[in-house]
């Protein structure tokens, strides 16, 4: 393999009539492209002398085959200039400071000393700019008075002349602007920012159009024979049509208007050649109405060549499919499927040591039919770099020919590891490492516990896999993108991989109150866990047969030792604590790894929550932490199963007094706001400071319907208790929360369109089913029905209006988010901190002094603070603090 | 005409110091630096303004750090370029 080369610099200039005249190999005069037989017109559009493009042919310049030439520049003459729409901003600078007549800056030598003073300062030196120039002067050098400049879109240039008081226009052909551009001194250019060695401003006027290589305008043969060209050459035919027009024209001594006429067709085309997306310019469209894809088409935008092509590859070695669940993997695990293993390879260097396995590898083949069976290997590389594939009958020969300097390209098997990735890759959790487990089926498995990271549901998601082919590589991979080693996530220091819906649900009816299970349903539970012996039963029945609290079990998969005081999610801030003795159970102690009392929910082991979790993290370290969350997530899965868990349409059902309840509440509600509206009808509203009686009204009475909506809440859940999968889950955290259950079974309440009752609609009124200026509850979207009891037709417009706003919001902020992110990650993506602790360019340019100003990891402190002082007190002695 | 004030007076502002050449050839050999990779600051900032900094000269800038106690920035004055 060639070295590589390493790039000085890089100096970018204009082309020169000159050397685009050299470096052209041939002078193209015809528009044709190829002839009857198939073959290309010399001096056209497909010139051989340009490169080939089919096999079998040879190159006129370089006499290589298509594949190795690598094409050639033709050029056209053109009959008259045409200007470059990509330099008209600069074409008008250069005539606004510039003299019309002899071509100098239009400041005088002193003007030029004090506005350009520090033009050849490093530190942040400036050019000139047509500011720095005071119009309607005269020409300091010659004397000569000056004209505005008037510049159109997108290549017109004209000269205003002031004829006793009236504007005359008068056009400037390219030829005029070339003329006055070749009139500036190399001098003057410096000043303005130009270097005149490689870009002198009337380059900007072609005289002559570089004709590029057939490689990059390939045509294309379709099914039925025929020759379709590229969108370039269907350009380039046209400007040689019109040039050789024009030719014509002006040796025939047309008159000036038909010249006029045929200069601008010129430069359309010139332009659109260049830019087909020019302000001002229509595009120039394919035969079937599709706008042609140009120049600058090819490079702009996100499948351009640069977004695309350059800064976007692709990759081998990679895998993509369905993603399905399976809480008995572990975290670090993640299910493939055999057909995905035995399509990708890991390659392997045959060494002494190594060569017997390697033989054995290679003689089982790529043939892999069952689970069961080991695994093979795809391909050998022999010392010389050829590449041999195997299969059927070469298997032995090859098996014999091995020895150390090979490499074998073998299978992959349980324990590699692979990076596993879900798009979009908004932060670094979003690609990690996990380790396989050859499966059937035909999805990729993972534990519903790393879902949270990936942001990954099983509702049709698929993620991708990519195997490391090299030992550094795989390295990197298990040291650095483990799953866990990146349980904690950097953005707030505490765990983002945890329990999620069913785990933290089966947790809090495993561990809620006290409960007792006899020996065999204790081994059901912890079917999976290793353990030696079970510990002392919590209690004796009469009849001698032992028993075993819920909390011990749970306590089986924590670690001996832990010491932990803290509050669960189900707690709701009692005035006066209870301590040990809460009703709710909502007191956790753990005291030398034994739950003592409280129940495990979301705070302790969920996803961004997990104090549990992020304490054994701290005490034991990330591998018993992830042992920890496997264990919990197949205990938790137990736990769910014991009892069964569901939720259906009769558990919204409330009893006939609640209804009642409800019912008069609503009612209540509505006098109220009737009575604020009589009030407020008759003037003796009093409205609140720096707001109209309006206003006041409003805000009352989107608090009476919000109090009411949250009373029918507080008497269904009276009703509901935690018998209820619906409170259970909003209690435990699991899903949803308590108004989600309000607004199943009580009462929706009031929507909204940006935080207000909904106005909009017909003159006065929001629908036509209201009388005009109702200020009622329901005229404005108040909606009294549950869902479980249905929406009335007025009720839900009003819900679907309510609903809209939500699903704008979403579009537009994953949108806006989505762009701020790119800006953000172009800006910062090769910024690291370097050995001294300063954050750094890649050119040593300093960013940050001290990483963060303190030079702290945010994965080592706790929720935005350095040290966990509280958690670490309170495990210490053992009480809350 | 207006008043003019301190901007270093205000809380929300750090404090700001010209260095000296002394001081300025000590930072930059202890981060084995040059003057243009420093971070920047423009000439006509408030904050160098009021400290009659000027192009080429090296800002120190001291904050209180929420975590660190006292951190300190270094910025080189450069003119802001035109528009």
């Amino acid at each position: 393999m060639p070295s590589p080369k390493r790039i000085g610099k890089i100096k970018f200039g204009l082309l020169s009539p000159k050397e685009i005249r050299t470096m052209s190999v041939r002078k193209i005069i015809w528009a044709d492209t190829y002839d009857d037989d198939g073959f290309p017109y010399p001096q056209g559009l497909m010139d051989l002398a340009l490169g080939v493009i089919d096999p079998g042919l040879r190159c006129k310049t370089c006499d290589q085959k298509a594949a190795d030439c690598p094409g050639h520049f033709g050029h056209i003459e053109l009959a008259k200039p045409v200007i470059h729409v990509g330099y008209t901003r600069l074409i008008r600078k250069l005539l606004r400071v510039t003299c019309r007549s002899c071509g100098r800056l239009l400041l005088s030598p002193d003007e030029i000393q004090k506005v350009s003073i520090t033009a050849e300062d490093e530190l942040g030196g400036d050019y000139l700019t047509e500011k720095d120039i005071k119009k309607e002067r005269s020409c300091p050098h010659c004397g000569e008075q000056q004209l505005k400049v008037n510049f159109e879109k997108p290549t017109t240039f004209s000269e205003v002349l002031l004829e006793d008081g009236k504007k005359n226009e008068h056009k400037l052909t390219p030829a005029d602007i070339r003329a006055r551009l070749e009139r500036i001194p190399d001098s003057d250019l410096r000043l303005l920012g130009i270097n005149p060695e490689v870009a002198r401003p009337e380059w900007t006027i072609l005289t002559v159009l570089p004709v590029p290589p057939v490689t990059m305008r390939p045509s294309i043969i379709l099914e039925n024979g025929q020759r379709s060209e590229d969108d370039l050459t269907h350009k380039l035919v046209d400007i040689i049509r019109i040039n050789q027009r024009f030719k014509e024209n002006q040796d025939a001594g047309a008159p000036q208007l038909i010249i006029e006429d045929l200069w601008e067709l010129l430069q359309y085309h010139v332009t659109t050649y260049l830019d087909n997306e020019v302000a001002g310019c229509p595009p120039a469209r394919h035969r079937s109405g599709r706008p042609l894809k140009t120049l600058s088409q090819r490079l702009k935008g996100k499948d351009g060549r640069f977004r695309g092509s350059l800064s976007g590859k692709r990759v081998n070695f990679s895998a993509r499919t369905v993603i399905s669940p399976n809480p008995n993997l572990s975290v670090t695990e993640v299910g493939v499927p055999l057909s995905i293993a035995v399509e990708m390879t890991v390659p392997v260097r045959v060494t002494a040591h190594n060569l017997e396995e390697m033989r054995a590898l290679v003689l089982r083949g790529p043939e892999r039919r069952t689970l069961k069976d080991p695994c093979g290997a795809n391909y050998v590389i022999r010392p010389d770099n050829r590449r041999i594939r195997l299969g059927g009958e070469n298997l032995e020969t090859i098996a014999e020919a091995l020895e150390p300097g090979y490499t074998v390209e073998r299978q992959l098997r349980d324990g590699d590891i692979v990076l596993f990735n879900r798009q979009p890759s908004l932060h670094r959790m979003s690609i990690m490492a996990h380790r396989i487990k050859v499966m059937d089926g035909k999805t990729f498995r993972l534990n519903p516990a790393v879902c949270p990271p990936y942001n990954a549901d099983f509702d049709g998601d698929e993620m991708n896999l990519h195997v490391p082919q090299t030992e550094e590589a795989r390295a990197e991979a298990a040291i650095l993108v483990a799953v866990q080693e990146n349980i904690l996530s950097p953005r707030f220091g505490g765990p983002i991989i945890g329990g999620i819906h069913d785990h933290i649900s089966g947790i809090f009816m495993l561990t809620h109150d006290l409960r007792w299970f006899t020996k065999s349903e204790v081994l059901y539970l912890l079917k999976f866990f290793e353990f030696d012996r079970l510990p002392e039963p919590g209690r004796i029945e009469e009849d001698g047969t032992p028993r075993w609290s819920n909390k011990q079990v749970f306590s089986m998969i924590l670690p001996d030792g832990l010491n932990m005081v803290f509050r669960a999610s189900s707690c709701i801030n009692c005035d006066e604590c209870r301590h040990t003795d809460c009703e709710r159970d909502a007191f956790v102690r753990i005291i030398d790894g034994q739950l003592q009392t409280g129940t495990v929910d979301k705070k302790s082991i969920g996803a961004f929550d997990g104090a549990i979790l992020n304490r054994i993290i701290r005490q034991y370290g990330m591998d018993r932490a992830s042992r920890f969350i496997d264990d919990l997530t197949r205990l938790s899965i137990r736990a769910i199963m014991i009892d069964g868990f569901s939720f259906g349409i009769d558990d919204e059902d409330l009893s006939k007094t609640e209804y009642g309840q409800i019912a008069d509440e609503l009612v209540k509600a509505k006098d109220d706001v009737d009575r604020r509206i009589r009030i407020f009808e008759e003037g003796q509203l009093e409205p609140m400071p720096g707001r109209t009686p309006e206003e006041t009204l409003e805000m009352q009475i989107m608090q009476v319907l919000g109090k009411a909506r949250d009373r029918t809440g507080e008497i269904a859940g009276r009703h509901l208790g935690l018998g209820n999968s619906a409170v259970l889950m909003a209690v435990s955290g699991a899903r949803g929360s308590m108004l989600n259950l309000t607004q199943m079974a009580g009462c929706i309440g009031q929507q909204s369109v940006r935080g207000e009752r909904i106005m909009r609609g017909y003159e006065e009124r929001t629908l036509p089913h209201f009388r005009r200026g109702d200020r009622g509850a329901d005229a404005h979207g108040f909606i009294l029905h549950s869902y479980k009891s249905g929406l009335s037709p007025t009720e839900f417009f009003f819900h679907a209006i309510g609903g809209r706003e939500g699903l704008v919001d979403t579009a537009v902020r994953t949108s806006q988010s989505g762009y701020l992110q790119r800006r953000l990650i172009n800006a910062l993506q090769d910024l690291k901190v370097a050995y001294d602790g300063t954050v750094r360019t890649t050119m040593g340019r300093i960013i940050q002094f001290e990483y963060g100003e303190d030079g702290t990891d945010p994965m080592k402190g706790s929720f935005g603070d350095p040290v966990d002082v509280k958690g670490l007190v309170e495990s210490i002695i053992k009480e809350e603090v | 005409m207006s008043v003019r004030i301190n901007v270093l007076d205000h809380v929300m502002v750090p404090n700001h110091q010209v260095m000296s050449e002394e001081e300025v050839q000590n930072l930059l050999r202890r981060y084995d630096i040059t003057f243009d990779q420093l971070p920047r600051i423009y000439h006509d900032d408030p904050g160098v303004r009021q400290v009659n900094g000027k192009v080429g000269d090296v800002i120190r800038i001291v904050r209180k750090s929420q975590t660190a106690g006292i951190a300190e920035a270094y910025r080189l004055v450069v003119r802001r370029p035109k528009k």
